[in-house]
């Protein structure tokens, strides 16, 4: 098991601020021009989530810096390429995180790479993604402008929300330049407990304490118990763990839940299944090597597997959700699960619209984009 | 009363698709729909003139009411084939003229569609129809220890398709966030009666976050034809706290510290003297009438916890210069706080003939030059405002008051609204945070954003709409229209000192 190495000092990473914003429209302009496919490459950590990597490297992790910060606004604005460990150490010297929590697969993580992917960590069901936490984006179409979208306050109306489409676009719809984002105060108090239990019980118990206020912000079952992180004000959080028992657990295990090293993690072909939380699993736990981790409260399945694409995808098809080759994909398959045709078409004209040549990561998300 | 003004569409500013012989169009959907389900008498339907914002109206060639989505689907097939102008309305309570009818065009009323299809209080779900009332939701879920979280003002009455169209936001979004939050799914039919379902029962769906375009859109894209919303469980406890400033700087400041302390109101209130004597007059909320400005401060959660934090904001008013931090005795006194809150706008009824309320967003730390600005920009005009802040979000509704029957003081009231908006996007903000843009602000658009921005926005429109029958007119000015008004793109400030953390 591979540990993380140190994070980058911000005081060093700092003296590295730079504004590409003019050359990288250049490139994009001059690649639309000709037609030229363009790869987008933060810190390269996504690599394996992709249907194909093609194109000419186009790198945006020089563009960096944190551009506004303002802790009273609950607002960060920073540069695409700024490392995601620079953002959360500026954050932590003010008491303030993102609460989408985003997986850090690795030391070089970028924030563009963390918002393009559209990837949340264990908080997603309790404090809402990516999605939810973009207000606002600059960013070059596929003919190279600069475009804003969304600014930097919470209820912004004005126009589409093309902000939060590029949450999840994988950079298909265009080169993120800029993002603003709300963070959220880190809480109070935290404590994390674990549970001996089987899924069926614990299930049953999520099913009972999802359903009144409490403080739960995170709830994974490895197969081996139950693990319940409390965070929130100290009276509320230390009533509930009175409430519930358990074993008081350490952090650690949330860390290497996030840094996608935990168990099943470490598969050689690993599927991420998205489910309603309470859907019947017995079909995947048949199709596993190793038992589910079910992350989001049982609505994030990590599914270690050697079966084929299709007998994965029909079994997430049964139970209404639906499954993603997070590594491992073999020639052929597709890595992203398939969208209903009339989707599809809707898909292919909005690429069309903000990238009528189609140099933004063709393929990348899907093989018609 | 406002007076009613006949809003003109500029077939030179606005994308107008051609005139549809409206006898054609009527006979169409008579074959597609029952009788019941068309109005096309005037009388019948004078109703659907206008929206919340009555000083707009205009008269639809025909209204269609239909019941499912199939007939929905039907409605589209017809007025794509001739090319007749969809307006989709739902409650008829929003406030930028959203849905506004067009000339000729078919208003697609989605009241009949009003069922709550199904309640899952274990996933904390409800699947319910567009003309479903957003209050009905909390409601029904009220006894199974749930809530639906957005509650804009209108909430006794708007609908859910509504809320989706506008994304619509209320007292507590700093909090539990907007619609876009707080919805899980939807199903839409588009132009070509394609009937898509977007989201749903999984946290996240796969492809481009297609229900965030769609959420906030104005019925510029597709019909709503179902929306599965996220349910919340009702807090243990709520308590406001009401404290006082001599001038509105202080209050502004609190507002700041109370976030800077890593506190989240479930809603933070801000009113100005103004408002704030218009509001006491009219509901006796108890607010002191010699402040310059009041907040309202609630907060949510277990009992103790609350009870510990609002001591921490009442502290950090009083540190701000606050001259009384109150917290409610009991709920009763509660209540008529946020009475005298809720009751503000029809409360401005005693202080004028009339009123327009604006809806312009500002970051929180540019609030005391703002409010300042608006003072200045209130005497440059010669109208009085008021002003109403959800502070927690920086969403400031200035209400400006005004006679409708004398001459000249509508235009000026638009102008003065306009300018107000325009200061807002120079300040880095919005010109609108939870209204719409809709007919009222599309001028304020082409300030808000480049005429590139502007082309994308209609790009957008055009995947899903290529011959532009859906709301045309409404929320995405022409180039044409632009220069017509002569606004300038304004820039937002870029802050000095970018790299300085600022309390």
């Amino acid at each position: 098991m591979s540990m993380p190495q140190a994070r980058p000092s911000p005081t060093l990473t700092a003296s590295e601020d730079a504004d590409l914003g003019a050359a990288l429209s250049a490139r994009v302009a001059e690649a639309a021009a000709r037609g030229e496919p363009l790869r987008l490459v933060g810190g390269g950590s996504k690599d394996a989530l992709a249907q194909a990597l093609s194109g000419a490297r186009l790198d945006l992790s020089g563009h960096r810096g944190i551009l506004d910060y303002a802790p009273s606004e609950l607002v960060m604005t920073a540069r695409a390429g700024t490392p995601l460990a620079q953002i959360e150490a500026a954050l932590a010297r003010s008491g303030q995180r993102l609460a989408f929590e985003p997986p850090i697969m690795s030391p070089a993580s970028t924030l563009g790479g963390v918002v393009a992917a559209g990837l949340s960590g264990a908080r997603r069901p309790f404090a809402g993604g990516v999605r939810d936490a973009v207000l606002g984006v600059k960013i070059l179409d596929g003919r190279g402008r600069i475009l804003r979208f969304g600014g930097t306050v919470f209820k912004n109306v004005a126009g589409f929300d093309a902000f939060r489409l590029m949450a999840g676009a994988y950079g298909c719809l265009g080169v993120l330049l800029e993002v603003s984002l709300r963070v959220a105060p880190a809480p109070q108090t935290t404590l994390h407990l674990a549970f001996e239990e089987a899924w069926p019980r614990a299930k049953a118990r999520l099913e009972a304490l999802l359903r009144r206020p409490v403080p739960v912000t995170g709830a994974v079952h490895d197969g081996a118990g139950l693990l319940l992180r409390l965070e929130g004000p100290d009276h509320g959080v230390r009533a509930l763990a009175a409430e519930l028992g358990g074993v008081v657990d350490n952090s650690e295990i949330w860390e290497a839940l996030r840094q996608r090293r935990y168990g099943p993690h470490q598969a050689a072909r690993l599927w991420r299944v998205l489910i309603p939380r309470r859907a019947d699993t017995a079909e995947l736990e048949g199709l596993a090597e190793a038992p589910l981790l079910r992350d989001w409260a049982g609505a994030e399945i990590w599914l270690a597997s050697e079966a084929s694409a299709d007998r994965v995808r029909d079994a997430a098809r049964r139970i209404g959700g639906h499954a993603a080759l997070h590594r491992g994909a073999r020639a052929g398959e597709a890595v992203f699960p398939p969208l209903a045709p009339a989707v599809l078409a809707l898909h292919q004209r909005l690429k069309r619209a903000l990238d009528p040549a189609g140099v933004l990561n063709p393929g990348r998300l899907y093989q018609e984009l | 009363m406002v007076a009613p003004v006949l809003d003109r569409f500029d077939p030179r500013l606005d994308p107008m698709p051609p005139p549809v012989d409206r006898r054609t169009l009527i006979a169409r959907l008579e074959r597609v729909l029952p009788r019941e389900a068309l109005i096309h008498k005037t009388e019948g339907m004078r109703v659907f003139e206008t929206d919340g914002l009555a000083a707009y109206r205009g008269m639809p060639a025909v209204v269609a009411l239909p019941a499912n989505v199939a007939e929905v689907r039907a409605v589209l097939k017809v007025c794509r084939e001739l090319g007749a102008p969809v307006v989709a309305r739902g409650a008829g309570t929003g406030l930028s003229g959203g849905a506004l009818p067009t000339p000729g065009c078919v208003l697609l009323g989605l009241s009949r569609m009003s069922a709550i299809l199904e309640i899952d209080a274990a996933a904390g779900l409800a699947r319910v129809q567009p003309g479903v009332r957003n209050l009905a939701i909390s409601e029904a879920v009220r006894p199974l220890g749930l809530f639906y979280a957005p509650d804009p003002s209108s909430q006794l009455a708007c609908s859910l398709g509504g809320n989706v169209a506008e994304n619509a936001g209320g007292v507590h979004c700093l909090k539990y966030g907007l619609t876009v939050n707080n919805v899980q799914g939807l199903e839409i039919v588009t132009l070509d009666g394609e009937v898509l379902r977007l989201g749903g029962e999984t946290l996240e769906a796969p492809g481009f976050d297609l229900m965030a375009l769609i959420t906030g859109s104005e019925g510029l894209l597709a019909i709503v034809t179902e929306i599965t919303v996220r349910l919340t469980p009702l807090p243990e406890a709520t308590q406001v706290l009401l404290a006082a400033f001599p001038e509105t700087r202080a209050a502004g400041q609190a507002v700041a510290d109370i976030i800077a302390a890593g506190l989240i109101p479930a809603g933070l209130e801000m009113m100005d003297r103004l408002a704030l004597t218009a509001a006491e007059a009219h509901t006796g909320a108890g607010y002191p009438l010699d402040a310059a400005a009041i907040l309202l401060c609630e907060l949510d959660g277990a009992p103790e916890d609350i009870g510990a934090d609002l001591e921490r904001v009442r502290t950090i008013c009083e540190a701000a210069g606050a001259s009384l931090a109150r917290i409610a005795r009991d709920e009763a006194e509660r209540e008529r706080f946020w009475a005298g809150r809720k009751g503000a706008f029809p409360a401005m009824g005693r202080m004028a003939p009339d009123y327009y309320c604006i809806d312009g967003v500002i970051p929180r730390r540019a609030l005391p030059e703002v409010l300042d600005a608006i003072t200045r920009l209130s005497d440059q005009f010669g109208l009085a405002v008021a002003n109403v802040f959800h502070a927690g979000d920086g969403n400031l509704h200035p209400l400006i008051l005004y006679d409708a029957q004398a001459p000249g003081e509508l235009d000026r009231a638009e102008a003065l609204g306009g300018a107000i908006l325009e200061l807002c996007v120079a300040k880095g903000g919005a010109i609108t945070g939870e209204h719409g843009v809709g007919r009222e602000k599309i001028n304020q658009m082409c300030a808000q954003f480049t005429p590139e921005e502007l082309e994308t926005f209609a790009a957008l429109k055009r995947a899903f709409d290529p011959e532009g029958l859906l709301n045309p007119g409404k929320t995405i000015p022409t180039p044409q229209r632009c220069v017509a008004h002569g606004a300038m793109h304004v820039h937002a400030a870029s802050p000095p000192f970018p790299h300085l953390d600022r309390f």
